[in-house]
């Protein structure tokens, strides 16, 4: 079946011309229609454009065009805006906009000949761990469609996972790719801070932000990363370092690699099947030739206080624009402040308002200093840690979550449990450095574990190396969820 | 800490949200929970570390002062849910609170 | 009653004029002329997703007013985000400087009108965006987003002005150094500048500060004079009734002249700064500094004491001349053109701002009259050789003002070159007297104050263009024999 082409074995086939980008695009089209009623990966599939696009590709590539991303479907997280197909990030105060502009990183897919299958699912404004935050009701895990994906970027990973897309793009502030990757048994990877634009990407936390994509296997990251990576000139806080050649850096040999085994990313609470299996993973990377060695991050425990401090604070400033004045849901009241109230009050879901809460008190007078300063100086604290720890090693494996897919609604009602199913993710968000997640297993009821590899700031090339050599020895990320 | 009723007004106020009861007595209850978990980082001597705003290292990020096309004027209005005469559209201003620097 | 003195800061915000707008492409244009909404992009309009991106040019405008306000520039500097909810606002935050401005601990030294100077001291300037404009009309608001985004050098002064018309002294010659630097036209009618005095008063020789009031929309400073003197007197009238003054932002209202609570402030706002995350710091090393200094133009200080020295001027008609740097570049091609320079001084301050000021024009557009710096040069040069009159020449000021061209051949033309040929005007002067009988003889009788009026119909009679010394003379020769 098309669908079940990697990225990479997709584009090996186009350029062979053993396919062509508009059946590859019917393929995914018919399976989109046949599974969505079931996953609820998409908000919006844009199944006219995606055919036009893929005729282009086919029209390009019959004159000779190579791009690296010709005729390939993908799906994009619906908090990156789009010209004139809806993007709402997951919340009804976003209900019909149609964006005048086109986030950078989206341009350089289609750029790039991509075909834009549609917009994904998310907890509203990317606020979420399970999808279920989304304004338009939750994704489903494609592996248990009882489950959550993770989230927020649980449509993308979803989609993936059940071959509705080749790769997608999600965002990633505390683990927005990584744990949703995990949960639906699919790769992903969140860049440095700065590596890939944030133009267009609808602000959650700016400190935190970054764009992160999806794949069936490290060489579909590497493709995506190296057409989204590089310098924008629209964007203040994107570097202007050279993009290196991901996919040469998938040598397979790992040999000599240093790996570190944080003792805080074991801690009770991590579920017995995931730390068995993260472990045999990690004792694979040792049979590859890396070395394995154990390390502190002992500043983690305050990864998930400080978070909840920072991000809410930057979100309640990003989200004062969604006033129903310029675009967006307007609820009138004749009166400007009560128009401005009631609009907010019903536009924003529960997990947004009390965000926005937690983060305008954690800015007001009075409270600034003991909150966001305090937490601002602990995230200090945090990046020594792993500045320390790569004076030492190359990369650092761990679990991605501390647990398997939870089941939809069971943790709604409780955020801060909801919140500590990211804690292991947070850190490297934090930080600003790399992390991937990467297929490892499976627990005792079929859901899948991912492997956290995490890597210095900019060095995402050795965090590819890694997986791909993984990925090479293993068969974890090419199991398909049973739909 | 604990977030009471009237704090959860007054902050609603700030960010110009609307809440109904429930909600504010829901927020009452979880936000203090997650500032209770938030006191932890008080245990920590922080006063020789400078705080993190950003994580790069960029300085001086400067654009050279040239002028590029604008939006056409049905653009940046296509989405307004009210406009008239080439204007963006807003109830008045009634009372003079939560107003203008 | 005790004499009270008043306690005045200034806060004033000045668009810098850059080509594009503060953290965007946008053009910066005239936004009160400009069609609604037609200079917007999807970072003015505060659209999702977008990212501001900061100009230079408005980084090196606001580090050439900082140093020309004699502030220091801290080596670092951070935006921060100020929240607050108006439908002008679009991001629901204004990205403004806090913690780290820009530029901080300056002065500017202004004359007092009894001859002293006073340094007033500048807290602060920084970079900010400006807000979209809000029109009301009937049960609604309209909102333009032209303005949003246009760079805002914010400069705020210390409580160091004590009356009227102190804060009106340090107004101008504000405005003038920020015309100099090319940043800011001073149009507050546009406003494009915006000055926003905070005012207390307290009794003469204490120290305390009192409850104070701020006043906004000015629309001039000549506003901001009586604005202030207005709140001034009304201050000090409700201390002196016992009552008390209420914190309180006032707009003034200029049909009345009288200023009227806007908004009663009774708690702090809440503005919940913190750094923008979308912006990295500004690193302002010595070398940018130095830079920046080097590519000052010649300030109005400066400019004064140059003019005093290389021109022998007073400190009076060179500050006059220096206020307005078009009138000083006037003045300095009209002296290079040959002209002497307490003569050109004379005639522009004096005919030349008259008939301005009479058509209503502004002195920074004196580039655009028709009497050119050469023609005033030579008409000054004509007075100087004894060839015209000081009358003539005030006269050929109105003509050339009105219709440019060369003096010397106007005076050829009209033939009104001076007379000073003592038989022509010996023979006018005993045509005046035989033709007065009357008062020459009430003259002669003792009434000396009709010298002047027989003075005047003999210089009648030349025109004016009659060498008044030798008029005088033979008309005291001439009585002298009469009474004989």
């Amino acid at each position: 079946m098309l669908t079940d082409l990697t990225l990479s074995e997709a584009q090996a086939a186009l350029r062979a011309g053993t396919i062509t980008a508009v059946a590859l695009t019917q393929a995914h089209l018919e399976r989109i229609r046949a599974l969505e009623p079931d996953l609820h990966a998409y908000l919006t599939v844009t199944e006219d454009l995606a055919l036009q696009a893929a005729e282009e590709a086919d029209r390009r590539r019959a004159n000779g065009d190579d791009s690296p991303l010709l005729g390939i479907p993908l799906a994009i997280k619906d908090v990156l805006m789009t010209r004139g197909v809806p993007t709402t990030a997951g919340s009804r105060i976003l209900e019909g906009f149609l964006p005048p502009y086109t986030a950078t990183a989206v341009q350089r897919l289609l750029d790039a000949g991509a075909v834009m299958l549609g917009k994904t699912n998310t907890d509203e404004f990317a606020m979420g761990s399970s999808t279920e935050n989304s304004g338009y009701g939750p994704t489903r895990n494609p592996w248990d469609v009882a489950c959550v994906p993770g989230g927020s970027s649980g449509g993308s990973a979803a989609a993936v996972a059940a071959r509705l897309a080749l790769g997608a793009l999600g965002t990633d502030t505390g683990g927005s790719v990584r744990q949703p990757a995990s949960f639906c048994g699919v790769c992903a990877l969140k860049p440095s801070y700065g590596r890939v634009s944030r133009y267009g990407v609808i602000a959650f936390a700016s400190s935190l932000d970054q764009v992160g994509v999806f794949g069936r296997s490290a060489a579909d990251l590497a493709a995506l990363l190296g057409v989204i990576a590089g310098h924008d000139p629209r964007d203040g806080t994107s570097m202007t370092l050279p993009v290196p050649d991901y996919a040469a850096a998938l040598t397979g040999d790992i040999r000599g690699l240093r790996v570190g085994v944080p003792r805080e990313y074991f801690v009770e609470g991590v579920q017995p099947a995931v730390e068995k299996t993260v472990r045999a993973a990690i004792d694979q990377l040792a049979a590859l030739g890396a070395e394995v060695r154990p390390i502190s991050l002992p500043h983690t425990e305050y990864a998930l206080p400080i978070y909840y401090l920072i991000a809410p604070s930057e979100a309640s400033a990003n989200l004062a624009r969604f006033d129903g004045v310029r675009y967006g849901l307007r609820d009138a009241q004749g009166a400007l402040w009560p128009t401005y109230k009631a609009t907010r009050g019903k536009g924003f879901g529960p997990e947004v308002k009390r965000r926005i809460m937690l983060g305008t008190y954690a800015l007001s007078a009075g409270y600034y200093d003991a909150y966001y300063l305090k937490a601002q100086k602990v995230r200090t604290l945090i990046r020594q840690d792993f500045d320390r720890a790569f004076a030492e090693v190359d990369l650092i494996a761990a679990p991605t979550t501390p647990a398997t897919a939870f089941r939809i609604g069971e943790k709604a009602d409780d955020p801060l449990a909801m919140y500590l199913s990211d804690t292991l993710t947070l850190s490297a968000s934090l930080a600003g450095i790399v992390g991937a997640s990467v297929p490892c297993g499976f627990d005792e009821n079929g859901l899948p574990i991912g492997l956290q590899i995490i890597g210095p700031a900019f060095d995402e090339p050795t965090v590819l190396r890694a997986a791909d050599a993984y990925q090479r020895v293993t068969s974890w990320h090419s199991r398909r969820p049973p739909l | 800490m604990t977030f009471d009723r009237a704090m959860v007004a007054h902050i609603a106020e700030l960010a110009k949200l609307q809440l109904s009861d429930e909600e504010s007595e829901r927020f009452a209850a979880q936000l203090s929970d997650i500032l209770a978990y938030a006191e932890r980082l008080q245990a920590l001597d922080t006063e020789a570390i400078p705080p993190t705003a950003s994580v790069l290292p960029l300085r001086n990020v400067l654009r050279p002062d040239v002028v590029e096309p604008s939006l056409p004027r049905g653009e940046a209005l296509a989405n307004a849910p009210d406009s008239a005469d080439g204007q963006f559209r807003v109830d008045a201003i009634l009372d003079s609170e939560g107003g203008a620097a | 009653m005790p004499a009270y003195e008043a306690v005045i800061g200034l806060e004033v915000h000045a668009e810098l004029e850059t080509a594009s707008k503060m953290f965007c492409a946008c053009a910066v244009v005239d936004s009160t002329s400009a069609e609604p909404n037609t200079v917007t992009c999807p970072v003015c309009l505060g659209m999702p997703g977008a990212l501001p991106v900061v100009n230079q040019r408005a980084v090196e405008m606001g580090l050439r007013v900082g140093l020309a306000l004699n502030c220091a520039i801290p080596p670092f500097s951070q935006f921060a985000r100020k929240s607050y909810f108006y439908p002008d606002l679009p991001k629901g935050y204004q990205i403004s400087q806090y913690e780290y401005p820009l530029a901080i601990n300056g002065w500017l030294e202004i004359d007092l009108p009894d001859g002293m100077t006073k340094r007033v001291r500048i807290r602060r300037a920084h970079l900010e965006e400006d807000t979209g404009k809000l029109t009301h009309t009937d049960g609604h608001s309209l909102v333009d987003l032209n303005r949003a985004g246009v760079p805002l050098l914010e400069i705020v002064s210390e409580a160091d002005l004590r009356s009227a018309e102190e804060a009106e002294i340090y107004a101008r010659k504000l405005v003038a150094i920020l015309r100099y630097l090319g940043v800011n036209s001073g149009d507050m009618s546009k406003g494009v500048l915006r000055i926003e005095p905070n005012i207390s008063v307290r009794p003469v020789g204490s120290s305390e500060f009192r409850t104070r009031t701020e006043i906004k929309n000015l629309n001039s400073i000549r506003s901001l004079a009586r604005a202030s003197a207005y709140e001034i007197e009304r201050q000090i009238a409700l201390w002196e009734a016992g009552g008390q003054v209420q914190q309180a932002t006032l707009g003034w209202d200029e049909a009345r002249q009288v200023t009227v609570v806007q908004r009663v402030k009774e708690s702090a706002d809440d503005y919940r700064y913190f750094p923008e995350p979308d912006l990295p710091v500004l690193e302002i090393g010595p070398a940018w500094v130095e830079d920046v200094r080097m590519g000052l133009p010649e300030l109005p200080d400066a400019r004064r004491d140059r003019f005093m020295g290389q021109f022998g001027l007073s400190r009076y008609d060179a500050a006059v001349l220096v206020a307005e740097q078009a009138v000083a570049a006037y003045f300095e091609a009209a002296v290079t053109a040959g002209g002497d320079p307490k003569g050109v001084a004379n005639y522009l301050t004096g005919e030349v701002f008259r008939l301005m000021n009479s058509e209503g024009r502004d002195r920074q557009d004196i580039g655009a009259i028709r009497l050119t710096p050469p023609a005033l040069a030579a008409l000054v040069t004509l007075v100087r050789q004894g060839t015209i009159t000081h009358g003539v020449a005030r006269q050929l000021v109105e003509t050339l003002y009105a219709a440019g061209g060369d003096p010397a051949a106007l005076v050829a033309a009209h033939g009104l070159a001076q007379v000073s040929d003592a038989d022509v005007l010996g023979e006018a002067v005993a045509r005046t007297l035989d033709a007065h009988p009357g008062e020459v003889a009430r003259y002669l009788a003792g009434e000396e104050k009709l010298l002047k009026f027989l003075m005047g119909l003999v210089m009648r009679e030349l025109r004016g263009q009659a060498d008044a010394q030798v008029v005088a003379r033979l008309l005291a020769a001439q009585l002298a024999q009469r009474r004989g």
